[in-house]
């Protein structure tokens, strides 16, 4: 009986360090964006509050607890880090696959963020559990600050390469200085 | 000459001489310390040059910094660093600076004025792009670049703050001094490679202490704030919308393999205060543009600041007080004073030099470094021995920033003098010199003031205290242009001088805009800052009118030259758009596939085989895998959108030309999409999983586009359709499985065998693949017996390399985009070559399509008489039929015996292949009345290729026309 084996999106790629900036993949096993359905979002909320002991986040900001996390994704839309069972209530579907997930972190990580992301990430404005949809290069993605010197990028799963090869540039560039 | 011997120093070159200079100090401070005068030759005339300022508006010393790809032209030696080992040339000069074949152009000046090119080189016509325009602009010049591709690093980045600062003298250091401690957070940029401004440059207290040491000490304390970020060697290059400001860092540091060399920042600030000072503005007399003569300020800088002194017999030309630091500083260095030559009547100067009052400078004399000076003053006339003369017009502020947003500034007489108008950026303020603020004590007190204020407005409590300095009033007479004979340049960088300007006025280019483009004043890499004013006056002057109602020409970004490399910085090679590739990339690759770009995405154009020399046989191949065994092809790339919802179906009912909503729960439909204005937007299959629940698939070019027309539905047309969308594009590898062997393949991997009876042409359904759930569809896009299966994507590569292999057992093989083109051709599938944004449902004899029964995007206007004319270019075949075997895609069609010109334009083709499976050349294309002509024989001719062939006009499905290979 043959089987078919997974890869993930940064297979080959990660981990590597520049200087003082380490980057490394996040694998999430289940990943389900959830669209609550016109005026769900409460009865959502509190569904996905039983099963996963969180309910929906507010607009730019992720939660998490051991076992599950939830990251605002946009308009009405969320990914949860979690199977999630919401019939009725919201459409799931399932983007276990879709992401590339990457953490980036060290000293200097918002310098090198700022080299290829136009918002502001400056730990004042965007402090942790802060989560935003924009643009790092060319790409569009997903960032939330996991910690103080820590964020999380999403990016298209077909763009991994992409991804990587832009961080390590700017990574580059800051450590040349 | 050096007034102290340096502690430490390195080599440079110049032009491949040699020379010492100290790390960080301008090229220009250690050419002018080894006594060097010649520096460059000027863009018209190719006349001997030197070094002029001390800053960023230098108009004369501008160098080429490296050799070969890496060559940077056009830098100005004034602020550029001297680094060990740095390689620095001249420029516009041939064979040599000193001896300059094109030096001629200046004999010939009384015939080169303004305007001349335009009355001479008129006729005859096609002359000036071949003849005249590449002589002109091979004899005018500045430095060139190599034409080879830089590896030079460059980068971009954004930066954010509530104040940002520009400039960081007197004013600016206040500044952020006031907003710095009352907590914001704060920017400071300076073009400079220290922060201080004139502080460095003049002799002066600030506080009690010399004004380098103050200035230190607020840097100090500037630094040690959290909230203030010190930017040196970073020069704001314009105000743009949203208080968003570029600026260019020139990175500090000796270059490095690796290192960027600049960096191009976007500022965002929600305020900022404008302490960009002010620029010295050169006075118009005869010949005053021998290397040697300078700006006063200039001359203070280099020796105050660099301890070099630019001449040994120093003489200074001013109409202004502060033309007299010049001739103190110079002294105070044991410099020697040739003389100071005021042009105002009424001053007292004290000093142990000789003065001369209501004088003026009436010539000059040297031919590659000043040697004389004639003046002319009351009791007569009198040369001077000099070998540098400082001169000094007046002050101009630097209020370039705050008309980056089509605002004017206003002249104010008693500084001679444009200054900000108030609010021309939104959320900029100005303070101290660029402001018309003079004084030190009065930039220092504005600076803090203005901070403050900017500090309350954000919800801050500033604190103002302002240190003592000197507060001596700037007193001035205007002189522009002295009179007598000889030239009086005023643009340096363009070879501008008073004469031209007349002549323009003469010649009624009366408008100050006229005059720029009729001289080219201000037209060059400084943009005027020096110049302006002195032009502008003298054209008032010329025309008989004041100086504001002659006004200013219109100031532009950037401030100062930014090359392309900063501003694309990033985007060469890897940086230039993302690559998207898909779960079967490696393996394509390893089987040797060449990859080609279809929108982001990389796809397999064909897997050669040993012994296949052209491409032709391989796509061949692959096309017979399918047609008689079975293929496998990654069609990951295709857009898959996910719909659910109580009004997914009426969604889909809405955006495509035909019903969705009557489509059972296990089928696949193939729908057409149109935009707003009836024209085809896309085409794909929709497959319904669950009574709401959707999978869309659209084009690989349009997956984009469908998604956000999806989004603007829901968001704005149909907000009442409670329904959701989600790309899935990346969630799923989905491969097509195509050919007459494609079930039994599939059987070979699904855990539970499939029959045609439960899986019918267009059914759908989740199946298990090899331990992992997956989706089937049975749909076709070669007219085979196929369908397409996905996985969640991690398990995409194993699957390729799985179906590849279980494929090439059955006889077939993986096939790429080549042959994927040709199936779909030979059966008449369309693609974005034939709904190319341009073509109606009608012209793809889709028009039935369009049901009737309900409304949808488009509808409406597609009903356009215009839309559903039979005279219209229709959707035909076209198979070769003479001689010539060979169609082209964008050719054009002509009946047999029209002339092949534009007006007998019949139609195009959109598509070729050629056609193993039917052994003849195919096309698809559009074809006037194209339906009603199928068996006609009309001319194929691509111009462009010059390519010519008879074709037969028929139906666009060439191979099994009834379908009975996809259903079977």
């Amino acid at each position: 009986m043959v089987k078919l084996l997974p890869r993930s999106p940064c297979t080959d790629l990660l981990p590597r360090t520049v200087g003082t900036i380490t980057m490394s993949e996040v694998l999430l096993d289940r990943v389900m964006s959830v669209a609550p359905f016109a005026g769900q979002a409460k009865p959502t909320s509190a569904a996905l509050k039983d099963q996963i002991g969180l309910g929906l986040s507010a607009p730019g900001r992720a939660v998490s607890n051991r076992r599950a996390r939830v990251i605002w994704a946009g308009q009405r839309m969320w990914l949860v880090a979690a199977d999630v069972s919401l019939d009725g209530l919201a459409a799931v579907t399932d983007q276990s696959d879709a992401w590339a997930i990457l953490r980036i972190e060290g000293a200097g990580v918002e310098d090198v963020l700022a080299r290829l992301v136009p918002i502001d990430l400056r730990a004042s404005t965007f402090k942790g559990g802060h989560t935003a949809r924009t643009m790092l290069g060319h790409m569009s993605v997903g960032i939330t600050r996991v910690g103080a010197q820590a964020f999380e990028v999403m990016a298209m799963r077909s763009m991994a390469a992409t991804l990587v090869h832009d961080l390590q540039v700017a990574a580059e560039n800051v450590a040349a200085r | 000459m050096r007034l102290q011997d340096p502690q430490n120093t390195v080599s440079f070159t110049f032009d491949g001489q040699r020379y010492r200079g100290v790390p960080g100090e301008p090229v220009a401070a250690a050419l002018l310390a080894a006594g060097v005068r010649l520096v460059a030759r000027s863009f018209k005339y190719h006349r001997p040059r030197g070094i002029m300022s001390a800053g960023s508006e230098e108009q004369n010393a501008l160098v080429t910094v490296g050799r070969g790809p890496q060559a940077d032209p056009n830098v100005r030696a004034t602020v550029l660093e001297v680094s060990e080992g740095l390689e620095v040339f001249s420029q516009n000069a041939w064979p040599s600076l000193k001896h300059d074949a094109m030096a001629v152009n200046d004999l010939m000046s009384p015939f080169l004025g303004a305007g001349f090119y335009y009355k001479t080189f008129m006729w005859p016509k096609p002359f000036w792009e071949k003849l005249y325009e590449p002589v002109i602009r091979r004899a005018a010049g500045l430095g060139g670049l190599s034409g080879k591709a830089n590896e030079d690093r460059y980068e971009k980045a954004f930066a954010f703050c509530d104040v940002l600062i520009i400039g960081a003298g007197p004013a600016g250091l206040m500044a952020a001094l006031t907003a710095g401690r009352a907590g914001a957070d704060v920017i400071l940029a300076d073009e400079d490679t220290a922060m201080g401004g004139r502080l460095l440059r003049e002799v002066e207290d600030v506080d009690g202490q010399p004004g380098p040491d103050w200035a230190a000490e607020t840097i100090a304390a500037l630094s040690a704030m959290d909230n203030v970020r010190l930017m040196t060697r970073t020069t704001v290059t314009g105000a743009h919308d949203q208080g968003t400001y570029g600026a260019l860092e020139r990175i500090a540091g000796p270059r490095r393999a690796g290192k960027p060399l600049e960096c191009f920042w976007r500022i965002v600030a929600k305020r900022s205060i404008l302490c960009a000072g002010a620029l010295e503005r050169p006075i118009a007399f005869p010949n005053n543009d021998r290397p040697g003569i300078m700006m006063a300020s200039a001359v203070r800088s280099y020796v105050n600041r660099w301890n070099v002194a630019p001449g040994k017999a120093m003489t200074i030309f001013g109409n202004n007080d502060d033309a007299h630091r010049t001739a103190r500083d110079l002294v105070a260095a044991g410099v020697k004073v040739a003389a100071l030559i005021d042009c105002r009547d009424d001053v007292q100067v004290d000093g142990d030099f000789p003065v001369y009052t209501g004088a003026q400078v009436v010539a000059t004399k040297g031919r590659h470094a000043l040697e004389r000076i004639t003046i002319s003053h009351a009791g007569g006339t009198r040369d001077i021995r000099t070998d540098c003369l400082a001169m000094s017009g007046g002050w101009n502020p630097t209020v370039h920033l705050t008309c980056h947003m089509n605002g004017r500034p206003i002249w104010q007489a008693d500084i001679a003098s444009f200054v900000p108008t108030p609010g021309n950026v939104p959320g900029m303020v100005t303070a101290g010199a660029c402001n018309g603020a003079f004084s030190t004590a009065a930039c220092l007190k504005e600076g803090a003031e203005v901070a403050a204020e900017v500090a309350t407005g954000l919800g801050l409590k500033p604190k103002v205290t302002v240190p003592a300095a000197d507060d001596s009033a700037y007193r001035i007479s205007p002189l522009w242009a002295v009179p007598g004979q000889g030239r009086k340049w005023i643009d340096f960088q363009n070879d501008v001088h008073v004469k031209d300007i007349k002549l323009a006025a003469q010649e009624n280019f009366r408008s100050v805009e006229h005059m720029k483009r009729y001289t080219t004043q201000g037209m060059a890499p400084d943009q005027g800052k020096s110049s302006n004013v002195v032009a502008l006056a003298v054209l008032a002057d010329a025309t008989g009118r004041g100086i504001p109602e002659t006004g200013t020409t219109t100031f532009r970004p950037p401030f100062v030259p930014v090359a392309i490399a900063a501003m694309g910085a990033g985007s060469q090679g890897k940086g230039f758009a993302p690559e998207r590739l898909t779960t079967s990339h490696r393996a394509s690759v390893a089987r040797g596939a060449p990859m080609i770009e279809a929108g982001l995405w990389y796809r397999p154009s064909y897997f050669p085989q040993q012994g296949e020399t052209h491409w032709r046989q391989s796509c061949d191949r692959e096309v017979r895998y399918v047609r008689n065994a079975v293929g496998v092809c990654d069609v990951s790339t295709l857009g898959k959108i996910d719909i659910q919802g109580p009004g997914a179906a009426a969604l889909l009912d809405f955006v495509y030309t035909n019903t969705f909503s009557t489509l059972k729960v296990g089928r696949t439909r193939y729908g057409l999409m149109l935009r707003e204005d009836g024209h085809v937007m896309d085409d794909g299959t929709t497959a319904r999983l669950g009574e709401q629940h959707y999978v869309m698939t659209t084009t690989t070019a349009a997956a984009g586009q469908v998604m956000r027309h999806l989004e603007f539905t829901l968001q704005v047309l149909r907000p009442d359709l409670n329904a959701r969308i989600m790309s899935v594009t990346e969630q799923w590898a989905q491969f097509a499985v195509a050919g007459p062997r494609s079930r039994d393949l599939l059987n070979s991997v699904l855990d539970d065998q499939i029959v045609d009876a439960d899986w019918p042409f267009m059914a759908c359904g989740a199946v298990d693949v090899a331990g992992v759930q997956g989706r089937l569809f049975r749909i076709s896009f070669s007219g085979e017996h196929a369908y397409e299966l996905a996985v969640p994507a991690r398990y995409g590569d194993s699957l390729f390399r799985l179906l590849t292999a279980q494929a090439e057992s059955y006889g077939g093989g993986a096939y790429g985009m080549e042959a994927l083109n040709v199936l779909r051709i030979e059966k008449g599938f369309i693609t974005h070559a034939e709904i190319h944004g341009r073509t109606t449902a009608f012209d793809i004899g889709m028009d039935r399509m369009i049901s009737r029964k309900k409304d949808c995007i488009g509808q409406t206007a597609a009903a356009r008489p215009g839309l559903i004319d039979d005279d219209r270019e229709q959707l035909v075949g076209l198979k070769a039929v003479g001689a010539v075997k060979q169609l082209t895609a964008g050719a054009h069609l002509f009946a047999q015996d029209a002339a092949p010109e534009r007006v007998n334009g019949q139609g195009y083709t959109t598509s070729v292949a050629y056609s193993p499976t039917l052994q003849t050349g195919l096309a698809l294309g559009f074809l006037k009345r194209g339906s009603a002509r199928h068996g006609e024989v009309v001319r194929m001719v691509d111009h462009l290729r010059q390519i010519e062939a008879m074709v037969e006009v028929c139906d666009p499905v060439f191979f099994d026309p009834e379908g009975g290979r996809a259903r079977g």
